[in-house]
């Protein structure tokens, strides 16, 4: 139950809006359920249809809608690189390609070890610091932008690291 | 030029409130609070002649002053989806120069009447949104946000909100619905927001560049304003210069400089010295404009200017493209983008862009022949006028401008 096990935090994420508003708490109600396993699980579905009185259809709807959440459990992190046209004039593509040869993947694939999934994502407003990507994990979202291959790999050596 | 918007390039550390207060910062919203009248305030929007920074282009005092005055409490919604493929402004104000954009939000918000606002971000904007959420805190803390502010019975508190991925939640009708816990889609207009906008009651909405200009022109003044710029668009404008030239970047100029000085005094020009072939002034939204003949990169680049170039300025992020690039690979690639982006909420759009980009991939991949692209032309001028919300017509921009000026790409594919 997130109540139960953030109570802080669902507070504070209600405070936010008037009584009128209390649906509004369901996204940031949302990235708290998948904080901890990368994905949201039916469970926190029916705990957050049942904490702002709404169908758990209705929420199964909004996390369907964005493309943030995640339903499935995948890689710890997943690697989402831009190749949207700005950054694809940039050599983007080339650079998507070059790292799942590296990682042994193809584009929405997860490594061996379950640590990395690699995304194709749209345009993440960072276009002149192409190629570039972010990183979507327990800890959040993190840029990462100038890569080259060799950078990429050298993060990927220390986020293996740090999870063993 | 010193900036009036990226004022971190030349005041480190105006991201800390004592630096920004040094500055001259908060002074221009204690002001307003204390000795103006709201419309005073909404007077000085007006006659500064500031447009929405968001795409638009919508005189911003005005749209302030169509807060409906019968229906409260009002609500002020700052747009920080920032999305369009090319646009990358918002960020760097946000991350640079935040206690200036906070500032434009209050001053709107006591201009409208508003005792709270909500800043809708991006859901890839995580770090951004802890790091604005410290800075609302320190300005509570301090006093200039909060109950009875200065004494007066003005009160004021400011939110952030994170989307979770969703291109279509930058229109401001789905943002609304997606602020309110829904699926993102747009809402079928009027009424407009600032009539029934968030939880049905009358809501400011702008764009986070919009909103940094507020705190400079309320200190210098509207006049001081309109010496920047052209007489239709006063001030400045940030361009979110990317593609294929040396130097990509922000850059913040008087509107009405020209694509020349923007690629080649400050973008540092094409890269491998070629040619430019097409420009995209407002993003994957963009009709390519055909640069054909070297004149036409003489073009101001304001609202009315580059509009007689049969395309729009946007939120003016210029993509450039050089004469390496092949127009049946670069709308394979928007095409995509917005049929990934499409919400699905009306037939044209969700159906359209699902088979323009059958088509352009295609056509791209050489498996096309003539017949393909006349139906693609076909497909997306279908589609024009007959859309819900304006990413419908944006989808097609590429598509019908790169068909019109571009031909010879599309008679290259097909044939090979
Ligand atoms: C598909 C679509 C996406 C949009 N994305 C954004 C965006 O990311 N940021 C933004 O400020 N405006 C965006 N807009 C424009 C908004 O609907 C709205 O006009 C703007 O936020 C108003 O602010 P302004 O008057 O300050 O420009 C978008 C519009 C459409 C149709
Ligand atoms: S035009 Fe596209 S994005 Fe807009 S409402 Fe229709 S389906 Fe949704
Ligand atoms: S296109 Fe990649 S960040 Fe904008």
């Amino acid at each position: 139950m997130l109540s139960k096990k953030y109570p802080k935090e669902v507070k504070q994420i209600l405070s936010k809006y008037p009584p009128e508003g209390k649906r509004s708490a369901m996204m940031p109600l949302l990235f708290l359920a998948q904080r901890e396993e990368g994905y949201i699980s039916k469970a926190a579905m029916q705990d957050i249809a049942g904490l702002l009185n709404v169908t758990e259809t209705e929420v199964a709807g909004v996390v369907g809608f964005y493309t943030l959440y995640h339903e499935e459990k995948e890689g710890k992190y997943r690697i989402q690189v831009c190749a949207d046209l700005p950054c694809a004039l940039r050599g983007a593509e080339g650079f998507v390609k070059n790292l799942c040869d590296n990682l042994g993947v193809k584009v929405g694939e997860t490594t061996e070890d379950g640590l990395l999934t690699i995304e194709a994502v749209m345009c993440l407003a960072a276009c002149d610091k192409a190629p570039m990507f972010q990183t979507q994990g327990p800890e959040g979202i993190k840029y990462h932008e100038n890569m080259t291959v060799e950078k990429t790999m050298e993060l990927v050596e220390e986020l293996r690291k740090s999870a063993a | 030029m010193t900036h009036i918007l990226l004022r971190h390039r030349e005041i480190p550390e105006i991201n800390q409130l004592s630096v920004y207060q040094k500055n001259g910062g908060l002074a221009a919203f204690k002001n307003a609070v204390t000795t103006m009248k709201t419309t005073e305030v909404i007077d000085v929007v007006k006659n500064s002649g500031l447009r929405g920074r968001g795409g638009a282009g919508f005189p911003t005092g005005m749209k302030w002053s169509f807060a409906d005055n019968k229906n409260w409490p009002h609500y002020v919604v700052a747009n920080a989806d920032e999305s369009e493929p090319g646009t990358f402004k918002d960020r760097e104000i946000m991350e640079g120069n935040p206690l200036q954009f906070l500032e434009g939000v209050m001053i709107g918000s006591y201009a409208v009447g508003a005792n709270a606002a909500y800043i809708y971000l991006r859901g890839e904007f995580w770090e951004i949104a802890e790091s604005l959420d410290a800075k609302i805190a320190e300005l509570e803390e301090a006093g200039y946000l909060g109950d009875k502010l200065f004494g007066t019975e003005y009160s004021l508190r400011l939110y952030t909100h994170l989307g979770a991925g969703a291109y279509i939640c930058g229109e401001e009708s789905a943002l609304l619905e997606s602020l309110e816990g829904k699926r993102g889609q747009p809402r079928v207009r009027p009424p407009f927001p600032p009539s029934v906008g968030l939880y049905d009651k009358p809501t400011i909405i702008n764009n986070v560049e919009t909103f940094t200009n507020v705190p400079m022109i309320m200190t210098n003044g509207a006049d001081w304003y309109k010496t920047m710029g052209t007489t239709d668009a006063p001030g400045v404008k940030i361009f979110s210069l990317s593609g294929r030239v040396r130097k990509p970047g922000n850059y913040e100029l008087p509107l009405g400089t020209t694509f020349r000085d923007l690629i080649y005094t400050h973008g540092g020009g094409v890269q491998d010295s070629r040619k430019v072939r097409a420009i995209m002034p407002a993003g994957a939204s963009s009709s390519l404009i055909l640069v054909d003949d070297d004149k036409i990169l003489d073009t101001p680049m304001d609202y009315l200017e580059v509009r007689k170039l049969k395309s729009e300025l946007g939120s003016a992020s210029v993509i450039i493209v050089d004469d390496s690039v092949s127009m049946d690979w670069l709308i394979n690639k928007t095409v995509h983008f917005f049929k990934h982006e499409s919400c699905g909420k009306c037939t044209p759009c969700r159906e359209g862009t699902y088979w323009m980009a059958r088509l352009t991939e295609r056509i791209h991949d050489g498996r096309a022949v003539k017949a393909d692209v006349d139906l693609l032309l076909n497909v997306a001028k279908q589609m024009q006028g007959k859309c819900l919300c304006a990413l419908g017509e944006f989808s097609t921009m590429a598509v019908v401008s790169s068909l019109e000026r571009f031909r010879e790409d599309f008679d290259n594919a097909v044939k090979a």
